[in-house]
């Protein structure tokens, strides 16, 4: 099948990497990024590519945007994986709604369009008989939403806990483990890049707080805005605290929560038992849901990076191709 | 609390069906014949919850039924928790925090480990409440979230299990 990737950052070039001399049923057909791109019908090579972005900072031809892609472009399937915009998931949105509309596939890692307008967008996928493919929203590698609706299916969730942002534990971890303060520790995960230069988004709980609206939103049923969780950040947790948790065998972690009987959605930073499963080290995720036949079960894995994220991605093409690959 | 039974078949269930009877909830029976008591007689360990009003009228009707209530030890607040507060907690009237939870009736601070590191800086407390029931310490620690809120205190409330 022929893929369009927009978005070349970490995910797209990742993608791209992944495309690299796999024997996969997928060819490259288009790549856009924030200021060019790139077409070719027969196939582009996605080493070619990567190589172009490496060394001009460009994927393609300058003046070529997405708009070309989405008129001129030859594609089964498109990969949007442009940042997040968690205020109106624009231009992401749009770019989504257009292709679906068009009767092509869509999978994508960016929260904001599933986070503000998935009822919207499922429903115009199901109309166009196509599929939206969001496994990489929430916690990378780790398959908590084809396991939680497919692994899980027929199960009621009574309750959902998550660490959801690598960030927010990476600092949390290293304020436990090096009694480092939470500026430093905050410093330390820049220096590494698992901060962005403005952390606002991840330390303040937003992330988590849209990866909770996403997963209440298309695996339990709920209908609920960004606006409808209640959130506290890591942002004012002090060493002092950690140590008293750790005085009583607990430690801290941001959690997002959603217990769906009762409509409670929330991110704050929770004292936590160091023996629960959820109390993964670093920048690792881990989701723990408890449902009314399976009981417990947690998943761990990587949230971020390139190689993870991209994995998500790869198993929604392979569930597409499973599914409408053949004879198309 | 603890009771004197006659040591015949039947004593024991006679016993504790005025206690279901009346609302009560069995928490633990401890059952042990001593070789040492009087031939008759056994006595029973019994732990329940129970409102406090009602304690009269079950043991008037366990006299009743012939069964003595040797002895009755009362824990009103059975429901503990801890929580974190951060923030300006002295400057902002830690006694008074305190005051709004003890004030209730139904519920009361037992514990205050704080942590000052330097002046003008946020201090860390561990506060432990006792509380009735559950339901009282939901009312307790949302009283404590209201507190908190105004005076600009960060609460970090624990993840009891999973469920």
């Amino acid at each position: 099948m022929r893929v369009a990737i927009i978005g070349f950052g970490a995910v797209g070039r990742g993608v791209a990497q992944v495309l690299v001399g796999s024997d996969s049923d997928f060819t490259l057909t288009a790549v856009a990024d924030s200021r060019s791109a790139c077409m070719d019908e027969n196939g582009l090579n996605p080493a070619e590519v990567l190589r172009r972005k490496e060394t001009t900072g460009l994927c393609g031809t300058e003046g070529l945007g997405i708009s070309d892609i989405l008129r001129f472009g030859e594609f089964d399937i498109l990969i949007e994986v442009s940042p997040t915009n968690a205020d109106g998931g624009e231009p992401a949105l749009s770019t989504i709604r257009t292709v679906l509309g068009m009767g092509r596939h869509v999978v994508t890692s960016n929260k904001g369009p599933i986070a503000c307008a998935f009822t919207e967008l499922k429903a115009l996928a199901d109309q166009k008989g196509v599929i939206l493919g969001y496994e990489a929203t929430v916690a990378g590698a780790v398959p908590v939403m084809n396991g939680l609706r497919h692994g899980l299916a027929g199960n009621r969730i009574r309750s959902l806990h998550g660490i959801l942002n690598g960030t927010c534990n990476y600092i949390l971890t290293r304020m436990r483990d090096e009694g480092l303060t939470y500026h430093q520790a905050l410093q330390e995960a820049r220096d590494l890049g698992y901060a962005e230069a403005d952390p606002t988004y991840d330390v303040k709980g937003i992330d988590t707080a849209i990866k909770l609206v996403i997963m209440a939103n298309t695996l339990l049923g709920m209908n609920i805005a960004l606006s409808d969780v209640e959130i506290t950040g890591i942002d004012q947790i002090t060493v002092e605290a950690l140590n008293l948790a750790e005085s009583e065998g607990s430690t801290i972690r941001l959690i997002g929560e959603i217990i769906p009987e009762k409509h409670q959605v929330r991110v704050s930073p929770r004292v936590i038992s160091l023996d629960h499963p959820l109390v993964v080290d670093g920048t690792l995720n881990a989701i723990s849901v408890c449902c009314d036949l399976a009981g417990h079960v947690t998943f761990i894995g990587r949230g971020a990076g390139s190689l993870p994220t991209a994995s998500a991605i790869l198993a929604d093409l392979n569930s597409i191709r499973d599914c409408h690959g053949r004879g198309t | 609390m603890k009771l004197e039974l006659k040591d015949t078949p039947g004593q024991l269930l006679a016993a504790l069906k005025p206690i279901s009877d009346i609302g009560g909830n069995i928490i633990t029976i401890i059952h042990q014949r001593d070789p040492n008591s009087s031939e008759n007689t056994l006595t029973v360990d019994v732990v329940l919850e129970l409102a406090e009003t009602k304690l009269d009228t079950l043991i008037t009707t366990l006299r009743e039924r012939g069964c003595g209530v040797v002895r009755i030890g009362k824990e009103r607040l059975l429901q503990k928790q801890s929580l974190i507060m951060i923030g300006h907690l002295m400057h902002t009237d830690i006694s008074d925090t305190v005051d709004q939870i003890d004030r209730t009736g139904y519920a009361e601070v037992s514990e205050l480990h704080m942590v000052m590191p330097a002046i003008n800086e946020p201090s860390t407390a561990k506060i432990t409440i006792r509380a009735v029931c559950p339901e009282d310490m939901r009312r307790a620690v949302s009283i404590l979230h209201d507190v908190s809120k105004k005076k600009d205190i960060l609460v970090l409330e624990p993840l009891e299990g999973v469920e």
